[in-house]
C-alpha cells in the first residue's frame, strides 16, 4: 500500500533537523510524504524538504491569541496535527520522540481515534498493510513489535532510527495555509525562553556520537568535552553529574534517550536509570577506574583506568589520525 | 483542597523485567510503585503542607491506581508517604489497555471521586518507568477537560491557581492555570520523603477502596485489549552482547581506546 500519505511534523520550520530528515526517509518507504508546520518555513528549509520529496507543506494559521508562546503547547500542536491529518486524509503521522511531540501526537491520536506508538525505533507495514512500530524496551533488553489496528497510525520515532537519504528526484515544495481552531482548556504561558543550541556541537538527541561524563569526572568536564570535540560528538552527563551542577543535560530514562552509533561513558557507573536511556546505542564504550563497574556488562569495549589520563590520550591519537587523512 | 495522585504499579527497574505472551510480566514479588510517581506524591503532599492552617485539616490526598490487585503494593507505599486514601481500579476487562484505555479508567475514577466533592488537582509522575510513554498526563487532562501543566520542575499553588516552571528540550517556561488542573511532576522537582515509623505502621491497616469498570460505568469497547488501538505482536529478549573487550590502562589505555574506534570506523 504505497499510495499512503505520510504526514511529518516540522517544528521548528526555520531549519530541517536531522530527526525530520529521518522521518521523511521512513515516510517515503511507506508512501507519499507531506509536512505540517506551525510557522513559515525558511527558504533553506523548503529547498531541503524538496530534496527529500515533500511537495506540500501545510502551514497552520492559528487564532491571534495562540500565535505567540502558546503555540508551543502540546494541546495546540495536537489540534494542528489532527486538523492536518483530516485535511490531507493522511494514513500515517510521524513526529520525533521529544517530550513535547509525544504529548502532541498522543492528543492528536485521541482526537482522531487513532492508535499511537511512542518511541518507535523502526516503522514498517505487515502483510495486511497495517503499520507496525518496533521498540526497544526495558533498558534496551527487549525488542517488541506493535501493530496499529486503526486506519490512521500515529507514531513518534526516536533519532538515529535510520540514516537519512534524499529522495530519488527532488520536487518543488509549496506551502498551503489552513486555519485551525483550538477548543482545549489551555494554561497560560507567562514566560518562555528558548534554549540556545550549541552551534559547535551536535545536539544530544540527534548526534551520531555521544560522550557522557559522570560522577567520576569529579566536576571537571574538560577531558570529556575535549574528547567529544575530537570525535565531533555531543556531550551528555549522568543525572548525578547534572544534580551536582557540573553539566546541564543528562542521558537516561528521565533525561534524554539516545541511541547513537557510538556512546562513550566516562566515570559513569551504569545505573539502570542511565542504561535505560543509552542501551540501544549501536556501540558502547566505557572508561571507568572500577573493574567491577556495572556499565562494563553492556559494553563492547572498555578501559579500566582514570578518565583524566585515558581521554586526553585518546583525543590526541584521534586528532592525529584525522589530520593524517 | 482535594488532590488525586495517579500512581502506577510497575516491574522493579532493578529486577529482570520480561514479557510473556506479549504482555509485561507483573510478578508481585518484583512489582513496585513507579519511582517517578513518588515525585508526584511528594508534590501533592507539599502542596497540602503549604496550605494555611485550617485548610490543611480538611485537605485530602487520594492515590489512585489502575492495576490488578497486586498493585496494592503501590498504594501501600503511597500510604507510607502520607496520602489519606487509596483507590484501585481493577477489572479483567481492563487488561491489555492502551494509553487511551488507561486514561479512560483514570478519568472515570476522578469523576467518581468528584461525585463526593470537587477534585482541585490531579497529579501524575512524568512517565511510567515500564513503558516510558509520558502521555497519560496530557491525555488525562484532555479527557477531564482541564488545562495540562506537565513536566514541572517547580510547583506553586496560590489563590486558586497553579503555577509551574519547566525545562523542556527546547525552552524554559512558566505556565499558570486556575484550578482545577492536571499537573505532572518531573524527577527534578523534589526529593521524595522517606516514610517515618508512624506512617509505616498506619499504612498497614488502611483500607484500599476497590472499583470495577462497572462501578465506573466504563464502556467495555474503549478499555482493555478489546478497546486497544495497538496490539503488541512480538516481544523477544535481545541477543546477549559478546564479551566486552576490557583493557587495563597501564599508560596506553587511551591509545587502545582510540585504536578500537579507528579500527571499527567510528572516527
Ligand atoms: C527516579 C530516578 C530517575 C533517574 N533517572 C536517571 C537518568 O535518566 N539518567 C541518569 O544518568 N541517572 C538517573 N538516575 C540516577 C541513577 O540511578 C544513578 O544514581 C546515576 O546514573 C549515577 O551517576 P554516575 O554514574 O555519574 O555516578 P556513580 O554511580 O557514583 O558512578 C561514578 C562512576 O565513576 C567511576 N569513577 C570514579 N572516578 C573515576 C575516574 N577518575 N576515572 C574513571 N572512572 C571513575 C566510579 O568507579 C563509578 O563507577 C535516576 C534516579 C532515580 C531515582
Ligand atoms: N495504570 C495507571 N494507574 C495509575 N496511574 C497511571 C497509570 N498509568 C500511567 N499513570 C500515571 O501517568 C504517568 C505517566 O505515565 P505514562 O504516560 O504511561 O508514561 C505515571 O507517572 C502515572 O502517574
Amino acid at each position: 500500500m504505497t499510495n499512503r500519505t505520510v504526514l511529518v511534523l516540522l517544528d521548528p520550520a526555520d531549519e530541517v533537523r536531522s530527526s525530520v530528515l529521518e522521518l521523511l526517509t521512513i515516510g517515503r518507504a511507506l508512501g507519499r510524504v507531506e509536512a505540517v508546520t506551525l510557522e513559515a518555513p525558511s527558504v533553506e528549509a523548503l529547498a531541503q524538504l524538496g530534496a527529500h520529496g515533500v511537495e506540500t507543506v501545510h502551514q497552520a494559521e492559528l487564532p491571534a491569541e495562540l500565535r505567540g508562546d502558546a503555540r508551543h503547547l502540546s494541546a495546540v500542536v495536537a489540534e494542528v496535527l489532527a486538523a492536518a491529518v483530516r485535511r490531507t486524509d493522511a494514513d500515517v503521522l510521524l513526529a520525533p520522540s521529544t517530550f513535547a511531540a509525544k504529548e502532541a501526537v498522543a492528543l492528536a491520536g485521541r482526537a482522531l481515534g487513532a492508535g499511537v506508538i511512542i518511541d518507535a525505533a523502526g516503522v514498517a507495514e505487515d502483510d495486511e498493510g497495517r503499520i507496525v512500530g518496533t521498540k526497544r524496551v526495558f533498558a534496551g533488553a527487549w525488542d517488541t513489535s506493535s501493530r496499529v489496528t486503526t486506519d490512521v497510525a500515529v507514531l513518534t520515532v526516536r533519532a538515529n532510527a535510520v540514516v537519512p537519504q534524499p529522495a530519488e528526484a527532488a520536487v518543488a515544495t509549496e506551502v498551503e495555509g489552513f486555519a485551525v481552531e483550538v477548543g482545549a482548556a489551555l494554561p497560560t504561558v507567562t514566560s518562555r525562553t528558548e534554549k540556545e543550541r550549541d552551534a559547535d556541537r551536535p545536539t544530544l538527541e540527534e548526534a551520531a556520537i555521544v560522550v557522557a561524563g559522570g560522577r567520576g569526572t569529579e566536576g571537571d568536564f574538560g577531558p570529556v568535552q575535549d574528547f567529544a570535540d575530537a570525535l565531533g560528538a555531543a556531550v551528555g552527563a549522568s543525572r548525578d553529574a547534572v544534580f551536582e551542577g557540573w553539566f546541564d543535560r543528562y542521558v537516561g530514562q528521565t533525561g534524554v534517550t539516545v541511541a547513537p552509533r557510538l556512546y562513550v561513558g566516562a566515570g559513569i557507573s551504569g545505573a539502570p536509570h542511565h542504561r535505560g536511556g543509552m542501551q540501544a546505542s549501536q556501540v558502547i564504550v566505557a572508561v571507568n577506574n572500577d573493574p567491577e563497574a556495572p556499565i562494563f556488562e553492556i559494553c563492547d569495549f572498555a578501559v579500566v583506568g582514570d578518565l583524566a589520563d585515558v581521554l586526553p590520550q585518546a583525543a590526541e591519537v584521534i586528532r592525529a589520525h584525522k589530520a593524517a587523512r | 483542597m482535594r488532590i488525586v495522585v495517579a500512581v502506577k504499579y510497575v516491574p522493579d527497574i532493578n529486577a529482570e523485567r520480561k514479557f510473556a505472551d506479549c504482555r509485561v510480566v507483573r510478578d508481585p514479588a518484583e512489582g513496585t510503585l513507579n519511582e517517578l510517581d513518588e515525585n508526584a506524591l511528594e508534590a501533592a503532599l507539599q502542596i497540602v503542607e503549604a496550605l494555611p492552617e485550617g485548610e490543611q485539616e480538611s485537605a485530602e490526598v487520594v492515590a489512585v491506581t489502575v492495576s490488578p490487585p497486586e498493585g496494592d503494593v503501590a498504594l501501600r507505599k503511597a500510604f507510607q508517604m502520607g496520602v489519606h486514601r487509596g483507590v484501585r481500579v481493577s477489572d479483567d476487562a481492563l487488561a491489555g489497555s492502551d494509553y487511551f484505555g488507561t486514561t479512560a479508567a483514570l478519568a472515570a475514577a476522578v469523576r467518581h471521586l468528584e461525585a463526593e466533592g470537587p477534585v482541585d488537582l490531579v497529579v501524575t509522575g512524568m512517565a511510567a518507568l515500564d513503558g516510558l510513554g509520558s502521555v497519560v498526563p496530557a491525555l488525562l487532562a484532555a479527557e477531564l477537560g482541564r488545562p495540562s501543566l506537565t513536566f514541572a520542575k517547580t510547583v506553586a499553588v496560590a489563590g486558586g491557581a497553579l503555577e509551574i516552571t519547566r525545562e523542556t528540550d527546547e525552552a524554559t517556561e512558566t505556565l499558570t492555570a486556575p484550578l482545577p488542573a492536571v499537573l505532572s511532576v518531573a524527577d527534578t522537582a523534589n526529593r521524595p520523603r522517606f516514610p517515618n515509623f508512624k506512617l509505616i505502621m498506619a499504612a498497614r491497616s488502611k483500607a484500599i477502596e476497590e472499583l470495577s469498570s462497572a462501578d465506573l460505568g466504563l464502556d467495555p469497547a474503549v478499555v482493555g485489549a478489546a478497546g486497544a488501538r495497538t496490539e503488541t505482536t512480538a516481544a523477544a529478549p535481545r541477543p546477549e552482547k559478546p564479551e566486552v573487550e576490557l583493557v587495563q590502562d597501564k599508560g596506553e589505555g587511551g591509545k587502545a581506546l582510540a585504536e578500537y574506534l579507528i579500527r571499527n570506523e567510528l572516527v
